[in-house]
């Protein structure tokens, strides 16, 4: 690997290495952390938070924030399972029409954005305020779903020796795996990559602007209404107020995964590490005996400002050769 | 300034879509609402709906108000909620654990809240960082802070003199109201009678451009992120008063989305530049108007939500340059 090249990486590599670090003084500290069930389930408790991350790696990579996840987990969540409570929709056709109204929603949201030029803040806020408005509209409190779900769980399942990844994770991994393909190997992910790292340029390009805008925040529609429904399969209810600050949760997981916030620089594999990271944090609390949720407030907080700072240090450093280079020509 | 010249000034052509906005939901309460303008005097203090709404529209009007200083520079505040905790919840400390005097209290609590600014200030004006990264590190983490200071307890304590902030009047009107005013002047004066308004907006217009003309641009946003969060900690102050215990879960809450709200209407851009004051200060007024009419009518909290969607949109939309060309062309 050239220099260059490693510079690029050194905020994913950093990504890594911290969170190997985490997970062996886990295992060190506490008795019990190096067992499988414990790595199964850093995927399947986080696995909505993760699925709403990676449809926000989307959105930041192209420059982009998008503020309505947690609203639309709410939403989804809750019309989910009216849908399967009260109106008795079979899971095989509530599911494609919840998917469909995310992808819808955020696909509105980004045509607002792209066609009156409004600040992805404000636009993605008011979704927020409406996705999770339209959930306490829909229902005021919480509602158990008694139909399909446990089936569907317990058929759902891939079987690993003793233990079995449940249906959370795998939707997770698949989202994830099938993230991975669209962000580096497709047209629409470079496109994204040249949005975000130079709008004008990209522009200049002749790359479609507005198609890919509006495809960004249609992608984390989709996402944040999968993760909605994977909320449901994990908790067995719908909750209008599920997933309040999950944005905030997943941006920080995006930014800890090495992605910039000012778009065009990351990979998705580093999102997948900063879930990740979170998982290791809050199982590792739990191991401790303590039950005070804070800490893993604090500890994020801390991780944040770490990797933000790193990346500042090798931007200044880049910076200064190519100053330096300047000069010397 | 004489009337002429004020109603041509582009301040007033700022405001007259969030007053016409806030006209319309007062007329609507005027035949809908019985008895909403109704003012009494009892006690030696007056009561009524219009009284009502502007104390309990202060703690996002004080934070709108510091919030108009960072989004003036180009920046955001997203901590506002979570500083408000920590203030909240170091001046149950203090009186409860510290045994301190009322003064000491709210000097304490609001050098903490200060204190945070600060951190906020050095983040995004020394290392640069994003403001909604930086802002957001003291947003997760804050809350956490404040827990940890509580030990995770809500933290009751009576203090009569404290609960002034909050409870007591001053000429019959609510002091809430007053103390906002009082910010709002003294920023209004900084804004309007020495060069750091214009320093502020120079920032938010054009940062190269202000530091090679020598603008301490640094300076300038360590300053503006630690008069929001003193801002953010008066507000936390009444909050904490008003319910007399120290919640770092709920205190505050989400506040920060209402005051970017407040400050947008009021005419402030997000990319920064000049800021209206009046305008952020009018914002909250007409968000807090909106939730209590919706309150009013017997209609759940939870629904002003999408009320609030509503309004951002069309305020987005009277502000886009891009739906004006759009909407005339036809």
């Amino acid at each position: 690997m050239n220099l260059r090249a490693l510079q690029r990486n050194i905020p994913f590599l950093a990504t890594a290495i911290v969170c190997l670090l985490l997970y062996l003084a886990g295992c060190l500290r506490y008795r019990g952390f190096t067992s499988p069930g414990v790595l199964i389930n850093f995927f399947g408790d986080n696995s909505f938070l993760g699925i709403a991350a990676i449809g926000m790696t989307f959105v930041i990579l192209s420059g982009g924030i998008d503020l309505s996840v947690g609203g639309m987990v709410g939403l989804v969540s809750v019309a989910f399972a009216l849908l399967i409570e009260k109106s008795h929709f079979h899971p095989a056709v509530a599911i494609p029409v919840i998917l469909l109204g995310g992808i819808l929603f955020g696909a509105g949201m980004g045509f607002v954005i792209h066609v009156f030029g409004l600040p992805p803040f404000l636009v993605t806020l008011a979704g927020m305020f409406l996705a999770r408005g339209l959930a306490y509209f829909l229902k005021l409190e919480s509602i158990p779903i008694s139909h399909f779900l446990d089936a569907i769980t317990r058929t759902v399942r891939l079987p690993m020796g003793s233990l079995e990844l449940p249906a959370t994770a795998l939707i997770f991994l698949a989202t994830f795996a099938l993230a991975f393909a669209v962000a580096h190997f497709t047209t629409f992910g470079r496109n994204i990559y040249a949005l975000g790292g130079n709008e004008q340029s990209a522009v200049l390009m002749g790359l479609p602007i507005g198609r890919t805008k509006i495809a960004v925040y249609a992608v984390s529609g989709f996402c944040s209404a999968l993760a909605g429904i994977v909320y449901c399969f994990y908790t067995f209810s719908g909750n209008p107020s599920a997933g309040m600050g999950l944005e905030l949760d997943a941006i920080a997981a995006v930014v800890i995964g090495g992605t910039l916030l000012s778009g065009g620089v990351g990979y998705m594999a580093g999102t997948l590490i900063g879930v990740l990271i979170f998982g290791i944090i809050q199982t590792g609390l739990s191991f401790e005996g303590t039950l005070s949720s804070w800490w893993t407030r604090i500890a994020i907080g801390l991780l944040l400002l770490l990797f933000i700072l790193l990346q500042k240090l090798i931007q200044a450093k880049k910076f200064r050769t190519a100053k330096t280079f300047q000069t010397a020509v | 300034m004489n009337a002429p010249h004020f109603i041509a000034s582009p301040d007033w052509k700022r405001l007259q879509w969030p007053l016409a906005a806030l006209a319309l939901v007062l007329v609507f309460n005027l035949f809908c609402t019985p008895g909403f303008f109704r003012i009494e005097f009892k006690d030696g203090r007056f009561y009524g709906s219009l009284l009502d709404i502007l104390n309990r529209g202060t703690p996002v009007a004080l934070a709108a108000l510091g919030m108009t200083l960072v989004i003036a520079t180009g920046g955001v505040d997203l901590s506002v909620g979570a500083v408000m905790a920590i203030t909240g919840s170091i001046a149950a400390l203090l009186i409860t654990k510290g045994g301190a005097s009322v003064p000491l209290v709210i000097a304490g609590s609001l050098l903490a809240a200060a204190g945070a600014g600060f951190w906020n200030g050095v983040l995004v004006g020394m290392f640069r960082i994003s403001p909604i990264v930086a802002t957001l590190i003291l947003m997760v983490s804050g809350r956490g802070i404040a827990q940890l200071l509580n030990g995770g307890q809500i933290i009751t304590f009576e203090n009569r003199a404290f609960q002034f902030i909050s409870r007591g009047t001053l000429l019959g009107l609510p002091f809430t109201i007053a103390l906002t005013l009082a910010v709002f002047a003294v920023l209004s004066f900084l804004k309007r009678r020495t060069a750091l308004g214009l320093f502020i907006e120079a920032t938010g217009d054009n940062e190269v451009a202000s530091r090679y003309s020598g603008i301490n641009t640094r300076a300038v946003k360590l300053l503006v992120y630690a008069v929001c969060s003193l801002c953010a900690g008066i507000a936390g102050l009444i909050l904490v008063t008003d319910i007399k215990a120290a919640d770092a879960n709920n205190a505050g809450l989400w506040l920060e989305l209402d005051a970017i709200l407040a400050t947008v209407i009021g005419g402030t851009a997000l990319q920064g530049g000049r800021f209206y004051l009046f305008g952020s200060l009018l914002g909250a007024v007409l968000i807090q108007t909106l939730t209590t009419t919706i309150l009013t009518r017997g209609v759940p909290v939870e629904f002003t939500l999408i009320v609030k969607a509503l309004v951002i949109v069309i305020v987005c939309l009277l502000q886009s340059e891009a739906f004006r060309r759009i909407v005339l062309r036809r």
